[in-house]
């Protein structure tokens, strides 16, 4: 058994394949049961959820090159910080702007009477 | 933080965003789908910032930013008016795409910082290839998102820009990035060639991301801020791949399977394909259209006439359009809505889903105006209404009651689903003038003998129907 286990190695790339294509089922059947009249609220929030890319800004900004690195590796790390700044900030105006845009929304839809 | 526990925290997190779109199927569970997704952004960012090591300088920086971009996006939350909607949806979607360029170039770089280097310190061609993708559509969601929001917002005319030659110039510039793409590969992301050709294939993007918004009219702008939506989950999911990233790979498939749904409903709203929407032009060359020389009558009302002869229906479906978000008049229609209950009107709205300038454009607004939802109906579930109601009441939209989408199959709106407001006993048109559409086609309604058309700003004439009530 260990040593089938061993020789087949799967391609990680592969399980995140996997968790994209089943994602995208998912968001399929998810949206199509929004109701239309929440249709504005829906692209509000998507937008401020795709913005978790800030994930990756967050890494750049913290991006430090190893002790004793040539010059040009520490410029690059230089400017993979304040691209990861950048990233941040704009990334950053979605979120807050993005789901308090679409609480705002929300708060205004209601039932009769 | 271990490796398998900050997995385990995205994966949440990416449940969490699927609950938040799931909440949406109804109002009420809508506000705590909300909270849903706050929580997920809140769990993915800490779990991000308790897995790597962070020195001062950069937790300054990270501070700095989520401050200055959170303030900025909760003023803009806070401020932004309803009928601006559009616009800012627009504007949003151009962040994430520049936020995509600058993390894909964060990870070429540097990509020792996200674990993704070989032991040479050159990228994966795969890494490459993600890395280019991911860069790519966010540079076009960003610059498509810029001309889309110009567009919208009135700085640039919501006409369509027909370049020549314009379908072989974008072949020519996606042509182009396959060979960048090969090139960067080439270099295996090591060194200023592989920096230098990361920023033209930026630019060639960028370029692309114009070229394909600047032929699409007003009209298709819910298509396009659909299309844009999509792609920049597109962009994140892109990215998702590169850096390993599980909360970011389920967004993004979320986000990208929204857009592309809201697109296919509005395509299918308009009776048009995909494809032609993004070769677009529409409303170009229809409008010289339907001029057979008969000269024709229109039967024009006041506000005293339209107030008399709705106090006195049974009921009355009112049909909003692009023009009542123009005139801001949803709240006077409100209380027009309100008069005539009084008087014992029962009054639905009937919401045709292009009708605006995104989708859910006119849900929105009327909710604003304290509209209680269970009165809004939409087109399938209203239509066959119109022939039992007395007053269809179209305040600001056209070609979406236009009856030739039915009946003439000449016309470039023929098949396209519409309210079908000729129906009822009387049609009112509040309209500026006798112009046509957006899709630049004349509508017959206009001189039949049972519409009455009321021709000025939607929110003075309504505010003169009240003042008559």
């Amino acid at each position: 058994m260990l040593a089938i286990a061993s020789a087949v190695t799967v391609d990680p790339f592969v399980f995140r394949l996997a968790i994209f294509t089943l994602a995208c089922f998912v968001g399929y059947f998810v949206v199509w049961s929004v109701t239309p009249a929440l249709h504005t609220p829906l692209m509000a929030v998507t937008n401020a959820i795709s913005s978790v890319i800030i994930v990756g800004a967050l890494i750049a900004a913290s991006a430090h090159a190893f002790m004793g690195s040539d010059a040009e590796v520490k410029a690059a790390f230089g400017m993979t910080r304040l691209f990861g700044f950048i990233a941040i900030t704009l990334a950053s105006v979605n979120i807050f702007g993005g789901f308090l845009v679409t609480q705002r929304m929300l708060a205004m839809y209601k039932k009769k009477g | 933080m271990s490796a398998n526990l900050a997995a385990f925290l995205y994966l949440v997190s990416g449940v969490l965003f699927i609950q938040a779109l799931r909440g949406l199927s109804s109002p009420e569970t809508a506000r705590r789908g909300n909270v849903y997704g706050m929580a997920g952004m809140a769990i993915a960012i800490l779990t991000t910032l308790f897995s790597i090591r962070i020195e001062f300088g950069s937790l300054v920086m990270i501070l700095g930013g989520l401050a200055l971009g959170g303030t900025v996006g909760a003023v803009i939350a806070r401020r932004i008016a309803m009928t601006a909607m559009p616009q800012l949806v627009a504007a949003f979607h151009s962040l994430v795409g520049m936020a995509a360029v600058f993390v894909a170039a964060a990870a070429l770089y540097a990509p020792e910082a996200f674990g993704i280097n070989n032991a040479d310190g050159s990228l994966h061609m795969q890494s490459l290839i993600e890395l280019s993708l991911g860069v790519f559509i966010g540079a076009v969601t960003f610059s498509g998102s810029v001309i889309a929001f110009a567009k919208l917002n009135g700085n640039m005319s919501g006409k369509p820009i027909m370049l020549p030659m314009r379908h072989a110039i974008n072949l020519a510039l996606v042509g182009g990035a396959v060979v960048l793409v090969f090139m960067l590969i080439g270099t295996h992301g090591v060194g200023a060639s592989a920096q230098s050709l990361f920023w033209i294939l930026t630019l060639v993007a960028l370029i692309f991301g114009v070229l394909l918004i600047i032929p699409i009219g007003g009209a298709d702008m819910p298509v396009v801020v659909s299309m844009l939506n999509s792609y920049s989950g597109w962009a994140a999911a892109a990215l998702g791949f590169t850096l390993e990233n599980t909360a970011l790979l389920i967004t993004g498939a979320l986000v990208g399977s929204s857009g592309a749904i809201l697109s296919y409903i509005m395509c299918k709203g308009m009776n048009r394909s995909f494809i032609s929407v993004i070769m677009g032009g529409f409303g170009e060359t229809a409008a010289a259209a339907e001029d057979d020389g008969i000269e024709r009558t229109v039967k024009r009302g006041a506000a005293e006439d339209a107030a008399f002869i709705m106090k006195n229906a049974g009921k009355v479906i009112i049909v909003p359009g692009y023009g009542m978000a123009v005139a801001q008049a949803q709240h006077a229609l409100k209380e027009m809505a309100v008069k005539l209950k009084e008087e014992g009107v029962e009054v639905k709205y009937a919401i045709h889903p292009v009708a605006g300038r995104m989708p859910g454009h006119m849900n929105v607004l009327l909710a604003e105006a304290d509209v209680p939802y269970d009165d809004v109906f939409e087109l399938e579930d209203i239509n066959s209404e119109f022939g039992s109601a007395d007053v269809a009441f179209v305040i600001g939209a056209n070609d979406v009651t236009n009856p030739a989408a039915e009946d003439d199959p000449s016309s470039p709106i023929y098949g396209m689903p519409v309210l079908k407001v000729w129906e009822a006993g009387t049609v009112m048109f509040i309209k500026r003038s006798l112009g046509a559409g957006y899709a630049g086609i004349e509508n017959p309604l206009f001189f039949r003998d049972n519409t009455m058309m009321l021709l000025s700003d939607a929110k003075k004439m309504v505010e003169e129907i009240n003042k008559a009530l």
